[in-house]
């Protein structure tokens, strides 16, 4: 019997990758190369950084920056009210808010992915366990348990990582739940439930796959909005205690100057600003490039 | 002659650059004259709903109509404003839709709808559109117009939603009314009623009709003119007479051979050995209640029995809410049957926790009914293949190098392998799931509406290849359908559902021969195009 059905078709793949289609998005490109650009400067920071970020020179304090009267290229960005080279701590700074961001988005994924695929799998009474501990989740402000347990443990790099981490996986628990629940009734999942497969194979091979576009895009809002948290945390005394250089912690060390050297809250400022708005970029580009009618 | 309703003439409409042909119909001529039905058949692709759709000014922005006209009523209506067309829609020309079960706003009462209709254009008191809606209720026969009126369109069954779509559609009393597969998404006994309605309606509202539809009984059902596109262009056009009688196109003739018809010839005889035995298998739901709702129990699925032969393919057959599904979910264990036995030689598969059951899985296989839904997207055919015979303690190299002779049964390419389920048709899809159900070797393979979906060109090929895969490996077949048609034309015994229950069981011959009971004998009566025998097509070939 012939049939045309017997021809495949000629041409190769037209479905891009994930990453390809993500990379055509001019907005995910744009965040994408900025935040390539910090890490690089995180990542490669005492061969970038001109100064020891902690060493204090108590000879050029409050330096400022080239562009304002009294700024030279020894201090491109200035000094601190304790003399530190203020481009040298920026770029270490890189570094904690990066770090804070990577770890706490792990963490929280790790937690919120498997209660939301737990419980829109199995539905029922895991369901309802697992809601109940996101609403319960939900209804704690964050910034307020973070505060009460930095403030019994003391403030670390480690305790804001865990207290963020153990806070932040709400959105991925709500988001994953309603993906599974939407993918359990497929078609594809019943097949192979009818072929044997056991349940945790059945998860990751079949199930995962298929939300992980969506994981992909949350990751990236939770991750810009740790990075805020540590930065408010950090403000407020109770993160990264100094003298290790966080951004957060910078703003709130030039707080005492804001009347007459505002680029002291300016520039940490700034960074933030540029390092969340880049990480969203990435999330928003990564969610349009994702969406349904974009594929092909 | 009187002046056509609407003519087309030489139309042409641009597909997107990235399509896979530069037109989405190009050169399209044809008439509709008042109190005639026209039907614009083709399968999925040949552009039947952008004919329909460039008429409405509904059009995708990335579709632009380049060439041709299109006179309704002598203006024509690609050249006509926005506006100008606008207050055309849904006065003079008007719209059936495919999917009564999106084409109702939820939010609103079936009386708004159809009132909002008589808001638009006329300028008719509030008591006078209560009239006129009432009277339209009455003309599309539905029951009880008052409680219709005020009722919201999930409490509606989809044929009773359909007739409100029509309504709407008739308000304006419009000389074109154009319809969009509007029977394909409902069942046989309610197609038949809305088919009947549609030839009624023509000489009523003397009106002309442009009717798209897929399926040649249909046509035979209700056309006065036919024409059958393929990829953009018409093949063939003239009355229904001369089409189905005299097809002179051979796309024309491949499609009407492709209609499924009852089997020829006796029956080959049935093995005596016995591989399926169901027993009182039942099923019931319970759906809690809540503050507002009374709880209540749903019998989905009465003490069931039956069995099956080895080699043999039984079909069932039911319209919705049959009870179909119900029973193939327990067969193969998605859902827990309440009571009763599924015999497997010698193994009780209704019996045993589901983790205890896997081992015993192979022995039955299914096919879904969505070519689309049931490959997973993300995975390569290949991992998707082999997945299920490695499940079982089966090597790569072995389940790989069966899954290559398997790409060859189905008549697919080896290479199709490595491939990703988007790059393939909804054909090629059915028989890469056909393909993986048969992996790992199963004794009973259950075709759930497996060729449903399925263009019926396609349809007929992949019927083709069940038959032909059941005769090579010894198959047995739960054939699962609601067209009684492909069930006349694969199955070797029938049963009919009603309601959860088994209404009527034969051989084919003898449940279309002798129904015995009422509803297979409603069922038979509705199947359309029954006043229509395909031609010998070879013969007319030779003229």
């Amino acid at each position: 019997m012939t049939s045309p059905e017997l021809v495949l078709p000629k041409a190769p793949a037209t479905r891009k990758g994930f990453v390809a289609r993500a990379l055509g998005n001019p907005v995910f490109l744009c965040g994408a190369i900025v935040l390539g650009l910090i890490l690089l400067m995180a990542v490669f920071a005492p061969l970038i950084a001109p100064y020891d970020p902690l060493a204090q020179d108590m000879l050029n304090r409050t330096v400022s920056p080239i562009w304002l009267d009294g700024g030279d290229w020894a201090h491109p960005l200035g000094t601190d009210g304790l003399g530190r080279d203020y481009l040298s701590r920026i770029i270490y700074g890189a570094r904690i808010s990066l770090l804070i961001g990577v770890f706490t988005v792990i963490t929280s994924g790790i937690i919120g992915t498997l209660m939301g695929v737990l419980a829109g799998y199995f539905g029922g009474r895991i369901d309802l366990v697992i809601n109940f501990l996101i609403m319960t989740r939900l209804t704690l402000p964050v910034i307020m348990v973070a505060l009460a347990v930095v403030a019994i443990f003391g403030g670390s790099l480690t305790v804001v990582v865990l207290v963020l981490g153990l806070l932040l996986w709400d959105r991925f628990a709500v988001v994953m739940r309603s993906a599974v629940m939407q993918i359990r009734n497929q078609e594809y999942i019943q097949a192979a439930q009818s072929m044997g497969y056991s349940t945790p194979k059945l998860l990751v091979k079949e199930l995962l796959p298929n939300i992980f576009d969506r994981l992909a895009v949350i990751a990236t809002f939770e991750m810009a909005h740790a990075i805020l948290l540590e930065a408010s945390l950090s403000f407020l005394g109770l993160g990264v205690q100094p003298p290790t250089p966080s951004w957060g912690l910078m703003v709130a060390e030039g707080r005492q100057y804001l009347l007459f050297d505002s680029w002291l809250i300016l520039i940490p400022g700034a960074a933030i600003c540029v390092l969340v708005l880049a990480i969203n970029m990435m999330g928003d580009g990564l969610r349009d490039a994702l969406a349904p009618e974009n594929r092909n | 002659m009187t002046q056509p309703v609407l003519s087309v003439r030489n139309l042409t409409v641009d597909l997107p650059p990235s399509g896979d042909r530069p037109h989405a119909v190009s050169g399209l001529s044809f008439d509709i004259h008042q109190n005639e039905i026209v039907c614009v058949v083709g399968e999925s692709g040949s552009g039947k709903s952008v004919t329909a759709f460039t008429a409405m000014g509904l059009l995708p922005k990335a579709l632009k109509p380049s060439g041709g006209e299109m006179l309704f009523e002598g203006k024509d209506l690609l050249k006509m404003s926005k506006r100008e067309h606008g207050r055309l829609r849904g006065k003079r020309i008007a719209m059936v839709f495919q999917e009564p079960m999106t084409a109702l706003n939820p939010c609103f009462t079936v009386g708004d709808q159809i009132e909002e209709i008589f808001a638009a254009h006329t300028s008719l008191s509030k008591a006078e559109r209560k009239a006129r809606t009432m009277a339209l209720l009455e003309e599309v026969r539905l029951p009880d117009p008052p409680r219709v009126y005020s009722s919201y369109p999930h409490q509606l069954s989809g044929g009773q939603r359909q007739r409100i779509v029509i309504a709407i559609a008739l308000a304006m009393d419009p000389t074109l009314l154009i319809a969009d597969e509007p029977t394909t998404a409902l069942d046989v006994t309610t197609q038949a009623q809305i088919l009947a309605m549609f030839k009624t309606l023509k000489t009523t509202h003397n009106a002309g009709i442009l009717f798209v539809t897929h399926d040649f009984d249909v046509v035979a059902e209700i056309a006065d003119r036919v024409v059958v596109m393929q990829k953009g262009i018409v093949v063939e056009q003239g009355t229904a007479a001369e089409v189905l009688n005299n097809p002179q196109h051979p796309y024309t003739r491949q499609l009407i051979a492709a209609v499924p018809r009852r089997r020829e010839g006796a029956a080959e005889p049935l093995d005596e050995n016995i591989a399926l035995r169901v027993q009182g298998l039942e099923k019931t739901y319970h759906v809690p209640g809540s503050l507002m709702k009374k709880p209540r129990t749903v019998h989905a699925l009465h003490p069931t029995d039956f069995t099956v032969r080895k080699g043999e393919t039984l079909g069932i057959v039911g319209e919705s809410g049959s009870g179909k599904t119900t029973l193939v979910r327990c067969l193969i264990r998605l859902i827990d049957p309440d009571d009763g036995a599924i015999w497997v030689g010698n193994r009780n598969f209704a019996q045993g926790s589901r983790s205890s059951l896997r081992a015993a899985r192979k022995d039955i296989q299914i096919v879904f009914q969505d070519p689309y839904g049931s490959l997973n997207p993300r995975r390569s055919v290949g991992e998707q293949l082999i997945g299920a015979p490695m499940n079982f303690g089966v090597s790569r190299e072995v389940a790989l190098e069966r899954a290559k002779r398997l790409m060859k049964i189905v008549r697919l390419e080896e290479d199709a392998l490595y491939r990703y389920p988007a790059q393939f048709s909804g054909g090629q899809r059915q028989r890469i799931c056909i393909a993986r159900a048969l992996m790992v070797e199963p004794k009973i393979l259950i075709a759930d509406e497996a060729v449903s979906a399925l263009d019926v060109s396609v349809q007929k090929e992949v019927l083709q290849l069940l038959a032909d895969i059941k005769r090579e490996m010894g198959l047995t077949i739960l054939f699962i359908t609601h067209d009684l048609r492909v069930a006349s034309q694969i199955c070797d015994n029938l049963i009919v559902m009603s309601k959860g229950r088994i209404v009527e069981r034969g051989t084919v011959d003898e449940v279309f021969g002798n129904p015995q009971d009422a509803y297979t004998r409603q069922l038979l009566a509705a199947m359309p195009g029954r006043g229509w025998d395909v031609p010998d097509l070879e013969a007319v070939a030779a003229v």
